[in-house]
C-alpha cells in the first residue's frame, strides 16, 4: 500500500449498521449508500458481508456495514455471532467501527431500546436513527426526543429510510463524531443473565413511558389483515393459492427469458464454432464454456421471478405468516417453520434455496434443510422429465386426466414426500431431542417499497452469478474434460465421447448399474448431466449420435423409446428424482457448510436412495410385464 | 404440577382477586385470552428443548416476555391449535405452545376488554 492510500484509507470514516430484525435497517443501508454497495462472507464464517460507500455533504467518506439484524449482542446465531463480534471489535479480518448507527423502527422500540442499553455497555460512539418516523407520526406517537437524548446520551436522528428523509443529518451527525474524535470508552458489555435482562426491560420501560406517549392512533390494519391471513382454513388456503401463482409466474413468466438466453448463448456457441478452426480450443470455447455458462445462467429468469415474490412478500411482511402458518406442518417432520422459504425456493433451483437456509439461525435445523432441498424437484429435471415422459408414457387419459401430467405430478409429490420422509428420519434417528425454540416477531404489514425490492433483486441475481459462476465453471471444465478427453481414433464410427474417460468410466461402471435397467450408453450421459441435470438430455443426444437433440427433443425421445424398455425409462426417472446429478449444489453445500463432510452425505443418501427407488421401479415393471 | 401448585400460591397472594382472574401457563392459552405476565421461568420441562433451561427464559425475556407485559392470544395454528401468535404490548410474536410453556400469564376475565 502506498502512503497516499494509507493515509486515504486513514481517512475513510467506518460505520456500523446495528438494529431489531424489520427496523428498516437495509433500506436505511439502501437509501445511504445507494448502488454503491459491495456484498461478500465474512472472512471464515458464511454470513454475508454488505458494505457500502457513501460521501458526506463535506465530502468525507465513509464506509458503512450492514450487520446482520439481532434483539440482543447475545448471539443466538452465526448471523448474531457476527454482529456481536464486530461491534465489539472482536471480529479477525474486520476493523472495529468508528461509529455505531442503532436504527430502531420509531414505531416499536421497546425491544431496541434494550439492545440500545446492551450497545451502549460497549462503549462505541452511537447515534440512534429513529427510522419509520413518517409512520409513527401518521399513528399520532409522541416521542420526547431531547428526553429520550439525555436519557441514552447519544445523539438522535429521526429518519425515513424509503423517503431518503434524515439522512444527511445522520451523515452529518456521524461526521461531528467523527471530527470531534469521539473515542470508544471501556467495554462494559458481558453477556447477561436472567435478572440483568429483566433489569434491562425495567429501565427501557421506564424510559418508554417518561418519553413516549402512545399512538393515538395505532395500526389497526395489521391485525385486520391478519384475522385473515392466519385464519387456520382461510390462511392456508391463501397460502396455498399464493403458491400457486407463484409457482405459474415462475414457469410462464420466465420461460421467453429462457428461451432468449438458451438461443443467444447457442447462437453464440455456433457463431464461434463457423468461424474458429474446429480443434480443442474451439470445442473447449463452445462445449465447455459457453454451454456450460449459458445452462447456468437460463436460471436466472426463473430465479428472479421466484426472489421477486420472495422479496415483495418478505418486505410486506407475510413470510413471517408463512412461517407460521406451515411450523406444525414441516414441524412434523422436524424442519422448521423457517425452512419453508429456502425449501420453496429450491423448486427453481437448490442453489438458491440453500443460500436461503441462511435465516434458519440453529445449526442441525439449517442442515436438515440443506440436506432435503435438492429433493425438491428443481427446474432442471424438467427437461430430463419432459424428455423421458413424452418417450414412455402414452398419451391417454386416466379419470379426465392426461396420464403424462399425472406421472409429472407425481414426478413432484415423490420429492416433496421423500424430503420430508428424510428430514423425519434425521431428526427421529440421529439428531434426536435437540429442538429450537420457535420464537418470531409477526412485523407490522408494510407497503413494499420499489426501489428496495428493486435492490434486493439486483442483490440476489448478483450472488447468483458470483457464487454459482465460481462454482460451477471449474465444474464444467472438469465434465467436458472428462467427455472431450482422449479424442476418438481416426475412422472411428461411434460420437467421440464413447472413446473419452467419460466413455470409459460409463462403459466402467456399467455393471453396477445393469440391477436397475441401465445401459452403458446411458451411464455414459450421466456424467456430463454431473454438471447440471438437464445436460444428460443433450449428453443422451450425443451419445446417440441424435443431432441437434435440443431442437429436436422428439426425435430423441422416439430414439429412446425404441433402444430402452419402458422399464428401463421409468427406473432412469426415479433416478432422477433422487440421484445429486447436480455438482454445483454439492459444490455450494460445501461453501455454505464450510465442510467437505455435507456435500459428501449428501452425495451417498441420495445415491443410495435413487439407486434403491430405481431397482425397486425397474424390478416392479419388469414384473408388470413393461421389461 | 405447577397448574396445581400456582393456583393456591396465587390466591394467597392475591387473595380475592384471584376469584375473578385465572393464572395459566401462556401454553395452555385460547385466542381471545388476554392478561398480564406473572412470571417466567425455566423449569424442568424446558430440558426436552435443545437448549439449556436458563437458554430458554433469556430468549424469552430478550423477546419481550416479562413480568409484567400486557399479552393477548391473537392466533393459533390449524394443527393441534399450535403455533400461537400474540400480541405483546406493541409487538406480535409468534411461538410454539411448547416454547410458551414457561410463561405464566394472569388472565384477565373474559369480555373485559381494555380500549386498545
Amino acid at each position: 500500500m502506498s502512503a497516499a492510500s494509507a493515509v486515504e484509507a486513514a481517512a475513510v470514516g467506518r460505520v456500523a449498521l446495528v438494529g431489531n430484525p424489520n427496523s428498516g435497517k437495509t433500506a436505511l443501508f439502501n437509501a445511504l449508500t445507494g448502488s454503491r454497495q459491495k456484498v461478500a462472507n465474512y472472512a471464515g464464517v458464511t454470513v454475508e458481508r454488505k458494505e457500502g460507500r457513501v460521501q458526506t455533504a463535506r465530502g468525507r467518506a465513509l464506509s458503512v456495514l450492514d450487520l446482520p439484524g439481532t434483539y440482543s449482542l447475545r448471539a443466538r446465531s452465526p448471523d448474531e455471532a457476527v454482529t456481536r463480534d464486530v461491534v465489539l471489535g472482536a471480529l479477525a479480518g474486520e476493523a472495529a467501527p468508528d461509529v455505531l448507527i442503532c436504527v430502531a423502527d420509531a414505531t416499536n422500540l421497546r425491544l431496541v431500546l434494550r439492545l440500545i442499553l446492551e450497545l451502549r455497555a460497549v462503549g462505541r460512539p452511537m447515534v440512534l436513527a429513529l427510522n419509520m418516523y413518517d409512520i409513527a407520526q401518521r399513528q399520532g406517537l409522541r416521542i420526547d426526543l431531547d428526553g429520550l437524548r439525555r436519557e441514552l446520551g447519544c445523539p438522535i436522528v429521526t429518519t425515513v429510510a424509503t423517503r431518503k428523509r434524515g439522512l444527511e443529518e445522520l451523515l452529518a451527525q456521524v461526521e461531528q463524531m467523527l471530527d470531534a474524535g469521539a473515542l470508544t470508552t471501556e467495554n462494559r458489555w458481558r453477556e447477561p443473565d436472567a435478572g440483568e435482562i429483566r433489569q434491562a426491560h425495567r429501565e427501557a420501560q421506564r424510559i418508554l413511558k417518561a418519553h413516549v406517549r402512545p399512538p393515538e392512533r395505532p395500526d389497526t390494519l395489521t391485525g385486520r389483515i391478519d384475522a385473515v391471513l392466519l385464519h387456520p382454513a382461510a390462511g392456508l388456503a391463501i397460502l396455498l393459492g399464493l403458491l400457486f401463482v407463484m409457482f405459474q409466474a415462475v414457469f410462464t413468466w420466465a420461460a421467453p427469458l429462457q428461451d432468449l438466453i438458451d438461443v443467444g448463448f447457442q447462437a453464440l456457441g455456433g457463431f464461434l464454432a463457423a468461424h474458429l478452426a474446429p480443434g480443442l480450443i474451439t470445442s473447449f470455447l463452445t462445449d465447455g464454456l459457453i454451454s456450460g455458462v449459458g445452462s447456468v445462467l437460463v436460471f436466472l429468469p426463473q430465479i428472479l421471478v421466484l426472489f421477486l415474490f420472495i422479496i415483495l412478500l418478505e418486505d410486506f411482511g407475510y413470510m413471517a405468516r408463512a412461517a407460521f402458518l406451515m411450523d406444525r406442518i414441516m414441524g412434523g417432520a422436524g424442519l422448521h417453520g423457517r425452512a419453508f422459504i429456502p425449501l420453496l425456493s429450491s423448486f427453481a433451483c437448490a442453489i438458491p434455496g440453500i443460500m436461503a437456509t441462511r435465516v434458519i439461525d440453529n445449526r442441525r435445523d439449517r442442515l436438515t434443510t440443506i440436506l432435503v432441498a435438492p429433493l425438491m424437484t428443481c427446474s432442471a429435471r424438467i427437461p430430463v422429465y419432459t424428455l423421458i415422459i413424452s418417450a414412455f408414457i402414452p398419451h391417454s387419459r386416466v379419470a379426465g386426466m392426461s396420464l403424462q401430467g399425472l406421472v409429472m405430478f407425481g414426478l413432484y409429490a415423490a420429492g416433496i414426500l421423500s424430503a420430508l420422509a428424510v428430514s423425519f428420519v434425521t431428526r427421529r434417528f440421529f439428531w434426536r431431542g435437540a429442538v429450537e425454540p420457535f420464537l418470531m416477531e409477526l412485523p407490522t404489514y408494510k407497503a413494499p417499497d420499489p426501489e428496495n425490492v428493486a435492490r434486493g433483486l439486483l442483490l440476489r441475481a448478483k450472488i447468483f452469478i458470483m457464487r454459482a459462476g465460481r462454482i460451477i465453471l471449474p465444474l464444467m471444465i472438469a465434465v467436458w474434460f472428462l467427455s472431450s478427453f482422449p479424442g476418438a481414433p481416426a475412422g472411428a464410427t461411434d460420437p467421440a465421447i464413447n472413446y473419452s474417460i467419460a466413455g470409459q468410466i460409463g462403459r466402467l461402471l456399467q455393471p453396477v448399474f445393469a440391477p436397475i435397467g441401465f445401459n452403458w450408453q446411458m451411464v455414459v450421459a450421466l456424467i456430463p448431466g454431473f454438471a447440471a441435470r438437464e445436460v444428460a438430455v443433450a449428453a443422451l443426444g450425443t451419445v446417440y449420435a441424435v443431432g441437434a437433440a435440443d431442437s429436436a427433443p422428439g426425435a430423441l425421445a422416439t430414439t429412446l423409446a425404441h433402444h430402452w424398455s419402458v422399464a428401463t425409462g421409468l427406473s432412469f426417472l426415479a433416478w432422477y428424482i433422487f440421484a445429486p446429478q447436480c455438482a454445483s449444489t454439492l459444490g455450494v453445500v460445501k461453501r455454505e457448510t464450510n465442510s467437505w463432510r455435507w456435500p459428501v452425505v449428501m452425495f451417498v443418501y441420495m445415491t443410495a436412495l435413487a439407486y434403491a427407488a430405481s431397482l425397486i421401479t425397474y424390478e416392479v415393471a419388469k414384473t408388470a410385464g413393461l421389461g | 404440577m405447577h397448574d396445581m401448585l400456582a393456583e393456591p400460591i396465587e390466591s394467597s397472594r392475591h387473595g380475592q382477586e384471584a376469584v375473578e382472574s385465572r393464572l395459566v401457563r401462556l401454553s395452555r392459552a385460547r385466542p381471545g385470552d388476554r392478561g398480564v405476565i406473572v412470571e417466567v421461568r425455566a423449569d424442568a420441562s424446558a430440558a426436552a428443548h435443545g437448549l439449556g433451561v436458563a437458554e430458554l427464559e433469556r430468549r424469552l425475556l430478550e423477546f419481550g416476555f416479562v413480568e409484567g407485559a400486557e399479552i393477548e392470544v391473537l392466533h393459533e395454528g390449524a394443527i393441534r391449535h399450535d403455533p400461537i401468535a400474540v400480541r405483546l404490548e406493541d409487538m406480535r410474536v409468534a411461538l410454539r405452545r411448547r416454547d410458551a410453556d414457561e410463561v405464566w400469564v394472569r388472565l384477565q376475565p373474559r369480555g373485559q376488554r381494555p380500549s386498545r
